[in-house]
């Protein structure tokens, strides 16, 4: 996968990942012309395009469409599986995830979707490891931050 | 988990901004508070920080001002420090940023951490953005990684050697023996990662492919068991038993069995299998049929199997859902060349994916369309292609056109329907087609001498209703010039005609010349069919010379030209004009560099009469570009370029002399030699002659002129003359120089067609200049090597 951009209907970015090297003014305008793109088709359209030399795929879920970049050898029909796949674990997360939990945690979304994919490929395909794991490091933050408070007292 | 106040106070703050410019404001405010705490000393806030600039950043903001707080923080030894600092990393640092090295030493200390979370953090940065010197300074940290530490690391370190591989290549070899053993684990996460990276690896690198062909039964062996295994709670997904892991073995499995009978015959089964069993109500059902299918074309599969794919891509193809139809279209795109039969079953639903709503759908369709286009389906398939024209996006229209002139230049089952679908083309989608329609069709109308009255009428008739398409009003006007006379008549055996009288037929031919809508390029051709008209039509010639006059002060250069050479043509050589101004020859089919060279061939029906008019009717010839050769070389004219038709000046006519001048062609050919002879030897000068036969009746004669003196030669130049109906294009000699002693030799190609099969003799002229004097000599050469007379 070259990059997975969550965006809103309006077209307000919600969560860039980037897995190849492009300056930020690169990032700023393909995110930009890829979210007009995918914004301009309609409902019943096919999930796949070729837009400039990229395959991408995307999904709508509710009011945020997740849209991935992937290469050419890459399967797309198993790209919407880890897209859903992504969207199962934050709702496990958060307990039924709307747009609005991934606004205000942001940083945890980023942390849950770096325990499933790693340089742009899954690295764990059990829900319950993935799951497992970023309860486990959420802990380790709490302890940390325990400790901390308990140092500044 | 307890949320972090601040940020989500800033984000409400933001959000509740009504105007972009209060956003920007606030967003100040907060950047300034984030920088004036970056500075101050360590506090326990600066994770907050740091994340509320993340936030800002990912609204578009710049952040840059936060790249060595991100550096600072993954330093720290708090782990939601780190975090953060991490994440920071990723988001605002990429490789081409200097901040990005400072943190391989941090990374380097991460990655032997004893906190396996902390160690994850490391390995995803790396994986992420790590550049090319990261790779390398941390390449064996990772090796060690791989090997021993527990499986989450192992997950991780090896789609970090992925990473690695893909930044520098040579590293390769340094994870292949770690990956070979990870292929034994249990973990499906580390079972993922090794194939991933056995992929990169073999498809880098040949011979690692070569070594982990051995792998292939082990992957079977793994595949069998989660195809065949009953449900697995972990890894099921609709019944499915983790299908990322099955995607990835299916991928893996292509590779290493393409081109190798031995690896394709032990995944045979096993492909079979996963093909039968694997349950496709669901996507992820056909994402793994979609991978089987993908493997079986590729690999050296046997029949079966092979149709059995092909079957599973027609059921895509009836699919309700988009996206499958989509996929099977690919698929079957890539194999159409291969299995063609076994596509062209489907060609029904195919033809109706073009009607579909879907854009990238229809663009499959269209392409897949056209490579299913055969002689026996030809008038159908043509017809939904005709009207997908008329209906399909813009930005498909010149890629259906020339692909409807392709397979109508290749199946036309008859050359009337060929020229309708060219006409029908030309007035649906006019403007999107490429240069070379015009005189393709122009060729392909003079070709068919029993349709010119079917073909005029016609293109009359459309010029009547629509003025706006170049190509069609180029072609209707050249062929109102030619073959005005046919629609003057008023009789036409293939379409009703037209009752037209003479002024009709000129208005129609000035209005293109003063539409603002015809370009230059049109208006030449309509004001050169009007002068044709003079010697067709009886009554208005007057108004002819009137209009031709008219653009003689014509503010377009070309125009203007070519009106004061009709001028003259009509004032001082009118009695040139009936002749200058026939019917055109038939246009042969000539491929692009056939511009100039002469051929030595009985006129078919222009005449020339030689002698004192050369001037002008060399002027009218580079316009007309009707005559070929006279006595006089022609030079070909610059102005053919957009203006003219590009008509290929290989039918000329001479008054029949035994030798011509020559022009170059193109640069010479060599061609080995077949069987040689010696036609020529004398004064120390040699000629060959080699001859090739290219085709029934063409034939490839090469000349090679060597010199055995011991002066050298200047001016070596051979010409060359056959009988009447033998055509002859001689190319560009090698050079005109013969040194002396044989040092050099000189090299001419001579192309012949031979369409009557007339006995071949050709003499051959040569002159050179020899120690100051000019040396000229003649050979008559009878019978040609290799011809089998």
């Amino acid at each position: 996968m070259q990059f997975m951009l969550l965006f809103s209907r309006q077209g307000k970015l919600r969560l860039q990942k980037w897995y190849v090297p492009l300056s930020d003014k690169e990032r700023k305008k393909i995110s930009r012309d890829l979210v007009q793109t995918i914004l301009a088709r309609k409902p019943k359209m096919c999930s796949f395009l070729e837009w400039r030399d990229l395959k991408i795929v995307y999904k709508r879920y509710a009011s945020l469409y997740f849209c991935c970049a992937v290469e050419d050898q890459d399967n797309e029909l198993i790209t919407l599986e880890i897209i859903h796949r992504y969207v199962e674990l934050l709702d496990k997360y958060f307990g039924s995830v709307c747009e609005l939990d991934i606004i205000f945690n942001f940083e945890k979304a980023y942390f849950i979707l770096d325990e499933f994919l790693l340089g742009g490929e899954a690295q764990e395909t059990s829900k319950k490891n993935v799951l497992k794991a970023i309860e486990q490091a959420d802990l380790l933050q709490e302890v940390h931050s325990v400790l901390l408070q308990f140092s500044a007292l | 988990m307890s949320p972090s106040v601040p940020l989500q106070e800033m984000i409400r703050a933001i959000r509740s901004a009504r105007t972009q410019c209060e956003e920007r404001g606030v967003i100040q405010r907060e950047c300034a508070a984030i920088r004036a705490q970056f500075r101050q000393a360590d506090n326990g806030g600066r994770s907050h920080n740091l994340a509320k600039l993340l936030y800002v950043h990912m609204l578009g903001y710049p952040a840059h001002f936060g790249q060595m707080e991100c550096v600072r923080m993954i330093a720290s030894p708090r782990y939601s420090e780190k975090r953060v600092g991490y994440l920071g990393a990723m988001m605002l640092l990429d490789e081409k940023q200097d901040a990005s090295l400072l943190i391989t030493n941090s990374i380097k200390n991460d990655l032997s951490n004893s906190n396996q979370y902390i160690q994850s953090l490391a390995l995803c940065t790396l994986a992420c953005m790590g550049s090319a010197e990261m790779c390398r300074d941390l390449a064996p940290e990772i090796d060690r990684l791989l090997r021993a530490s527990n499986s989450y690391i192992k997950k991780k370190a090896a789609l970090c050697a992925v990473h690695i591989v893909r930044k520098v290549h040579d590293l390769g070899e340094l994870f292949t023996k770690a990956a070979r053993s990870l292929l034994t684990e249990k973990n499906h996460g580390v079972v993922h990662g090794a194939v991933v990276l056995i992929t990169e690896l073999c498809e880098r690198n040949s011979e690692t492919l070569e070594r982990f062909r051995k792998t292939v039964p082990d992957l079977v062996q793994i595949m069998k068991g989660l195809v065949i295994s009953g449900y697995s709670p972990d890894h099921d997904v609709a019944g499915i038993s983790d299908p990322f892991l099955q995607v990835r073995i299916l991928r893996l499995l292509r590779i290493l069995g393409r081109n190798n009978e031995g690896a394709s015959d032990a995944m045979n089964d096993l492909l079979a299998q996963v093909a039968t069993n694997t349950d496709s109500t669901k996507t992820v059902g056909n994402a793994v049929l979609y991978e089987t299918v993908l493997t079986v074309l590729d690999i050296k599969s046997e029949s079966g199997l092979r149709v059995l794919a092909v079957n599973i891509l027609g059921r895509f193809l009836l699919n309700n859902d988009r996206n499958i139809r989509y996929i099977a279209m690919t698929s079957l795109q890539k194999i159409v060349g291969t299995d063609h039969n076994a596509v062209q079953r489907h060609r029904g639903t195919i033809v109706d994916c073009l009607k579909d709503q879907d854009a990238s759908v229809k663009r499959r369709a269209l392409d897949l369309s056209l490579a299913l286009v055969s002689a026996s389906n030809i008038r159908s398939m043509m017809k939904e292609l005709l009207s997908f024209l008329s209906s399909c996006p813009p930005e498909l229209r010149s890629q259906t056109a020339s692909g409807i002139f392709n397979a109508a230049e290749r199946y036309a089952p008859s050359q009337r329907w060929h020229i309708d679908t060219i006409l029908h083309v030309l007035t649906t989608a006019g403007g999107d087609v490429r240069d070379e329609t015009v005189p393709n069709l122009i060729q392909l109308i003079t070709n068919t001498s029993e349709l010119h009255c079917y073909t005029v009428h016609k293109l009359y008739r459309a010029l009547l209703s629509d003025i706006s398409q170049q190509p069609l009003v180029q072609v209707a006007c050249w062929c109102i010039g030619e073959y005005g006379d046919l629609l003057l008549r008023g009789e036409c055996q293939e379409t009703e005609p037209v009752q037209v009288t003479e002024d009709d037929v000129l208005d129609v031919l000035e209005t293109v010349l003063q539409s603002h809508m015809s370009f230059p390029s049109t208006r030449g051709f309509a004001l050169t069919a009007t002068m044709k008209l003079s010697t067709r039509i009886t009554e208005n010639v007057d108004r002819i010379r009137s209009i031709v006059s008219i653009y003689g002060s014509c503010i377009d250069v070309e125009l203007q030209q070519r009106a004061v050479e009709y001028n003259a043509l009509f004032k001082k050589y009118d009695h040139m004009r009936a002749a200058v101004l026939e019917r055109m020859p038939v246009i042969e089919k000539n491929s692009q560099g056939h511009i100039n060279g002469e051929t030595i061939k009985e006129s078919q029906t222009v005449k020339v009469k030689p002698g004192e008019p050369q001037q002008p009717a060399n002027q009218v010839c580079d316009l007309l570009d009707l005559l070929g050769g006279s006595e006089q070389p022609l030079q070909p004219s610059p102005a053919l370029g957009s203006t003219a038709p590009p008509m290929p000046v290989s039918t000329a006519n001479t008054v029949g002399g035994d030798l011509l001048d020559l022009l170059g062609g193109l640069e010479p050919t060599p061609i080995t030699p077949v069987a040689t002879v010696t036609v020529y030897e004398k004064d120390g000068v040699t000629v060959t002659l080699s001859c090739e036969k290219q085709s029934d009746s063409g034939l490839t004669v090469t000349l090679t002129a060597s010199n055995s003196t011991e002066s050298d030669i200047r001016g070596f130049t051979l010409q060359a003359a056959v009988p009447k109906s033998v055509q002859l294009h001689m190319k560009a000699p090698s050079g005109d120089s013969l040194p002396a002693r044989g040092a050099a030799k000189v090299t001419q190609m001579v192309v012949l067609n031979n369409p009557n099969k007339v006995n071949l003799k050709m003499r051959l002229r040569i002159s050179y200049t020899s120690q100051g004097s000019a040396v000229q000599d003649t050979v008559q050469i009878d019978s040609f090597p290799g011809l089998g007379q």
